[in-house]
């Protein structure tokens, strides 16, 4: 399986997202710089955490309008997995590919703590690997990490399932719901605060983050028997 | 040459953590008639010629790139400068 | 001003103008010997700006060679960007730190933020790839709304830019004392990472070179900030607001991302940051470091503001930028790397063979002087030293213990000083993981980074507890490295080396410049014994708000070679019915301390004593007993003694505790700040081998599983409570002063 690292200018996890598929999964990985015009090439799609633009005017809007966000779309609509974390996630509700905004955590301070997520849906191409109601340690760091929706968009969330992972205990941000994580309606686009990509070793504390990116090659393996 | 004044608030429904801290400073500091505060963004555009519809072109801005209207409301002047 | 309004040479000199940009009459005369002429406006300010102390370290020059400076593993001593130091295997780590303590005085954020800016640059002009930042933080004691305004806004510009620019800031440590209160100290250290081969210089070689100009535009911003730096504050300080500039990370992760790029380029000859004095000293030095010249047509120059005069372009601040000199001919292939992230890159002169530093504006020569004249040459100043008359009265009164009533109550009020006190409240402000080598977060004693692609470690700590510096200078200047020493071999590494910045007062006053050469001989004697060098650091003086100095304070980033990354420990316990052992002899030493400062509000006396040859041979013996794989968990004894150190042990071990004997007098046994001492714990199966290392090791107690931290002396029970109630007093000290009010 190939993957793509999306790079903006400001990306800054796009390395940490790179070494977690190469290093840890043993799968395909390349950096794509955020003017490239065809991603038809990639399988997967991971849109890294980071500032891009420095998150001036507001978090993830002036990536979103980079030459490589026409292409996310199609791989979008083609099926493809899309993983969008921190800013990514971000990125990837200002593109309208997922529903919702993030907005400032509710104390007004950037933080960076490894915190519990619980696996709400592990029915998805992205949690597969977890068991149902699981509790995972993942670091969250960011600053504008507080998820929110209108009341149709919630209502919409939860009857199709598309809330993945939620705040176990503490919810750091204020997100509404304890809100960590979610998928679109099809299911084929995450967008989570945490980052998995940080959770693949154990030496650096955790490698709960690595069964996302297992779930991703499963699905795809399986619906790519050669 | 025109220059626009753009203001981007936050939705009236949208939480605003940043204006509730303002506000408590504010009556930490005896203004206790402060009943509410709203923080938003003030950007100043200013325009070239052009031959596009001038109100067209700035809601434009405004919906693609300037504010992000899940979340926030924007309203704009237009002055003309030199 | 324009420049046609700049004042004529005549002026200058008849109405001292010079004065206002901080030069003496006799600098102004050897100006006027060297240009065999009178300096116009725009050279009047080179040469002041140049002749700074935070450019020319005029006053500090004699000092600064005290420190050992060499060694095998060094390959770059002091004089570059940053220092470098071989780690094996032809990488090296790069590492320096600086102050910016005036600017973040006047605004916190943006002082903090831009020298953490600053910082980064000067690690990356080395052609390295920044990979860890780490701050040493001084202020006053949180009572006050401007004290805790510093302090939240400069942990919150340090994010701001670190976070943003994605270099993770992994640790540093923050002290709060009182003589901070108006003049804090913001003390930032980058650490980098380079292959051998990549290794650059801030040199203009080469005659007929490109010298060209990438990042940001220049504004009027911090024009003179370097000469700022080189006063004392005042209320009046506020006033020279434009000095500060404002930080643009955003623009720093471009501009750092195009250098590495540039740095694989054959094409460039040499890159050096535009830092303090800007265009100036870059140009100045990189030409004088080559035995070269430069000329510069400043209508090149990429300005964001209009009418710049040659004085203002000369002197501006304005953050993010970098003048590289490029094969001439080659130029292009650099400015396509700079096209790729949206920067300026522009040819604005070249390489002479004159050694001048000629600037060209308008189509006229606008400044002509000799680059060494500006770079080298600037006056040396030897100044008057003097004992100050506390010394000997300190030196005077014999050691006692505190008095102490409550054993219990008194730990927690420590636990809850903010020196001590958890600094999670700080530190979850930064992205301490960004870019996934942190084996070791912020926390213990030294942060722990893997080097990917090898099984090594850099361990890295910033330290210098000033009280003991400001009792006995000498002394404290040898603790402040054995402590950081300390730090990086109880988590498993070999000091390398040392970088420091050194905080003083105005060294005009004798009693001032004699604190600073004692605690120079300290750190050099300390440096010799512990093999490690200093490669590099930056000098600070005038920290005084309205005549009162801060506590001498020279601090000291120290970072480590760990071998292997099995070898990685840490401070808190692992595993219940582990043998705890008390490493090093505890003496009645209260000079200085914690409880000193707790129970008489203010500190006296001696600092605690320290013999290097003791402290080296003990460090050594930590280090050997980590590699063979036998301490479990290694903690130096520091602030609070002993039962500060046990502790911060249990805090954070999922339900363990302690349960320890202590020989001696109690209040001694527990809070005295003696040094060269560690508290470890050890398997039980590992107790012998572990005496044989170290057969003075005491053994006081065991790992326990019941979450209490219990402590004894022979006569019965000195200290008991609950691990949480302990960790809860010093994580929720500092959370607290901040929101109380004042």
């Amino acid at each position: 399986m190939k993957f793509a690292v999306l790079v903006f200018p400001g990306s800054n996890c796009d390395i940490d997202m790179y070494h977690a598929i190469k290093d840890e999964l043993g799968e395909e990985v390349e950096y794509v710089w955020h003017d490239a015009t065809d991603l038809s090439e990639f399988d997967g799609i991971l849109v890294p955490g980071g500032f891009s633009y420095g998150d001036y005017l507001r978090c993830g809007a002036m990536a979103n309008q980079s030459n490589v966000m026409a292409e996310v779309k199609k791989a979008a609509e083609a099926g493809k997995p899309v993983l969008g974390v921190c800013n990514g996630f971000q990125i990837l509700t200002e593109a309208g590919l997922l529903p919702g905004a993030l907005l400032r955590n509710k104390n007004l301070k950037f933080m960076c703590r490894t915190v519990q997520l619980k696996v709400e849906n592990n029915d998805t191409l992205f949690t597969n690997q977890y068991e149902a109601g699981q509790i995972i340690n993942i670091p969250i760091a960011h600053g504008e990490g507080n998820y929110f929706c209108d009341d149709e968009t919630l209502a919409k969330l939860k009857a199709n399932n598309q809330i993945v992972f939620t705040y176990s205990g503490d919810n750091p941000n204020g997100s509404l719901e304890d809100i960590a994580g979610i998928v679109n309606e099809r299911g084929n686009v995450l967008g989570m605060m945490p980052h998995p990509e940080r959770a693949v070793d154990a030496l650096l504390g955790s490698d709960d983050g690595l069964k996302v990116f297992k779930s991703i090659v499963k699905m795809w393996r399986e619906s790519h028997v050669s | 040459m025109t220059k626009v004044k753009i203001y981007v608030t936050l939705r009236e429904s949208v939480l605003d953590p940043q204006g509730s801290a303002v506000q408590g400073s504010l009556a930490k500091m005896g203004y206790n008639e402060v009943e509410d505060v709203r923080i938003g963004k003030y950007l100043e555009v200013v325009i070239g010629d052009t031959d596009r519809d001038l109100d067209v072109l700035v809601k434009e801005m405004c919906e693609k790139l300037l504010a992000n209207t899940v979340i926030e409301d924007y309203r704009y002047e237009v002055e003309e400068a030199n | 001003m324009s420049a046609s309004l700049e004042p004529t040479q005549e002026q200058i000199k008849d109405q001292k103008l010079y004065a206002g940009m901080g030069m003496s009459d006799e600098e102004f005369a050897m100006v006027e010997k060297i240009l065999g002429r009178l300096p116009n406006w725009t050279e009047t300010g080179l040469f002041s700006v140049m002749w700074s102390e935070h450019c020319s370290y005029k006053n500090s020059k004699p000092v600064l060679r005290k420190f050992p400076t060499k060694g095998p593993q060094v390959l770059q001593g002091p004089g570059e960007g940053a220092g470098i130091v071989d780690i094996g295997d032809e990488q090296a780590v790069v590492f320096k730190m600086e102050s910016h303590n005036h600017p973040s005085a006047i605004e916190p954020y943006q002082g903090a933020a831009t020298g953490v800016g600053g910082i980064i640059r000067d690690v990356f002009s080395m052609g390295a790839r920044p990979i860890a930042m780490l701050n040493s933080l001084r202020f006053g004691e949180l009572q006050s709304e401007r004290g805790k305004y510093l302090f939240e806004e400069v942990v919150a510009g340090i994010a701001g830019y670190g976070n943003c620019i994605g270099i993770p800031t992994v640790g540093g440590e923050i002290q709060f004392d009182p003589c901070y209160e108006g003049n804090p100290l913001v003390n930032a250290m980058c650490v980098g990472l380079i292959d051998h081969k990549d290794i650059q210089k801030g040199i203009a070689a080469g005659t007929g070179n490109t010298v060209m100009y990438v990042g940001a535009k220049t504004g009027r911003d911090g024009i003179h900030g370097a000469t700022f730096a080189s006063e004392e504050l005042s209320e009046a300080s506020e006033e020279k607001r434009p000095a500060v500039q404002v930080g643009d990370p955003f623009m720093e992760k471009l501009l750092l991302e195009a250098c590495l790029e540039v740095v694989k380029s054959d094409a460039l000859v040499g890159i050096q940051d535009m830092g303090a004095a800007g265009l100036t000293s870059s140009s100045a030095e990189m030409a004088s470091k080559a035995g070269s010249g430069v000329e510069m047509n400043l209508d090149l120059v990429p300005q964001r503001e209009t009418g710049m005069t040659a004085y203002e372009m000369m002197l501006s601040e304005s953050q993010e930028r970098m003048l590289l000199v490029v094969k001439k001919g080659r130029e292009d292939e650099i400015k396509a790397i700079f096209d790729k992230y949206g920067l300026d890159a522009v040819a604005i002169g070249h390489v002479t063979d004159d050694k001048m530093l000629r600037l060209v504006h308008k189509g006229e020569v606008v400044a002509e002087v000799p680059a060494d004249a500006l770079a080298e040459d600037a006056p040396v100043y030897h100044k008057p030293s003097k004992e100050p008359a506390y010394f000997a009265e300190f030196q005077a009164i014999e050691n006692s213990e505190p008095q102490v009533a409550d054993y219990k109550e008194t730990l927690k009020a420590l636990l809850q000083a903010p020196t001590i006190a958890s600094k999670e409240w700080v530190y979850d402000q930064y992205d301490y993981q960004v870019r996934t080598n942190t084996v070791v977060a912020p926390g213990s004693d030294a942060a722990v980074l893997r080097v990917r692609g090898t099984n090594k470690g850099l361990a890295m700590t910033t330290d210098c507890n000033s009280r003991y510096i400001y009792l006995d200078p000498e002394t404290g200047g040898k603790i402040a490295v054995a402590e950081a020493a300390r730090n990086i071999v109880a988590s498993g590494g070999r000091p390398l080396a040392i970088t420091d910045c050194l905080n003083f007062g105005n060294p005009e006053k004798p009693e001032i410049f004699w604190q600073i050469e004692k605690s120079a001989d300290g750190i050099a004697a300390a440096c010799n014994a512990l093999n490690s060098p200093v490669i590099g650091g930056n000098v600070s003086l005038y920290n005084e708000r309205s005549g009162e100095a801060v506590y001498p304070t020279p601090t000291i980033g120290m970072v480590g070679l760990i071998d292997d990354l099995t070898q990685v420990t840490t401070q808190q316990v692992k595993q219940a019915g582990d043998v705890v052992y008390l490493v090093g002899e505890t003496f009645t030493e209260f000079g200085g301390s914690e409880l000193q400062k707790l129970v008489h509000g203010k500190i006296f006396g001696k600092a605690p004593r320290i013999d290097l040859d003791l402290e080296a041979q003990r460090q050594e013996a930590i280090l050997t007993a980590i590699r063979e794989g036998l301490l479990q968990s290694a903690h130096d004894v520091s602030e609070g003694g002993v039962a500060v150190a046990l502790a911060e042990k249990t805090f954070g071990s999922d339900g363990l505790g302690v349960n320890v004997t202590l020989e001696g007098s109690a209040v001694t046994a527990l809070f005295s700040e003696s040094q060269s001492r560690f508290v470890v714990t050890v398997k039980e199966e590992n107790t012998a081998a572990f005496e044989k290392i170290i057969p003075d090791a005491k053994k006081i107690g065991f790992v326990t599983d019941d979450a209490n931290l219990s402590i004894n002396d022979e006569s019965g029970n000195l200290v008991t409570g609950s691990v949480e109630e302990f960790r809860s007093a010093w994580k929720g000290a500092i959370p607290c002063l901040v929101k109380s009010e004042a």
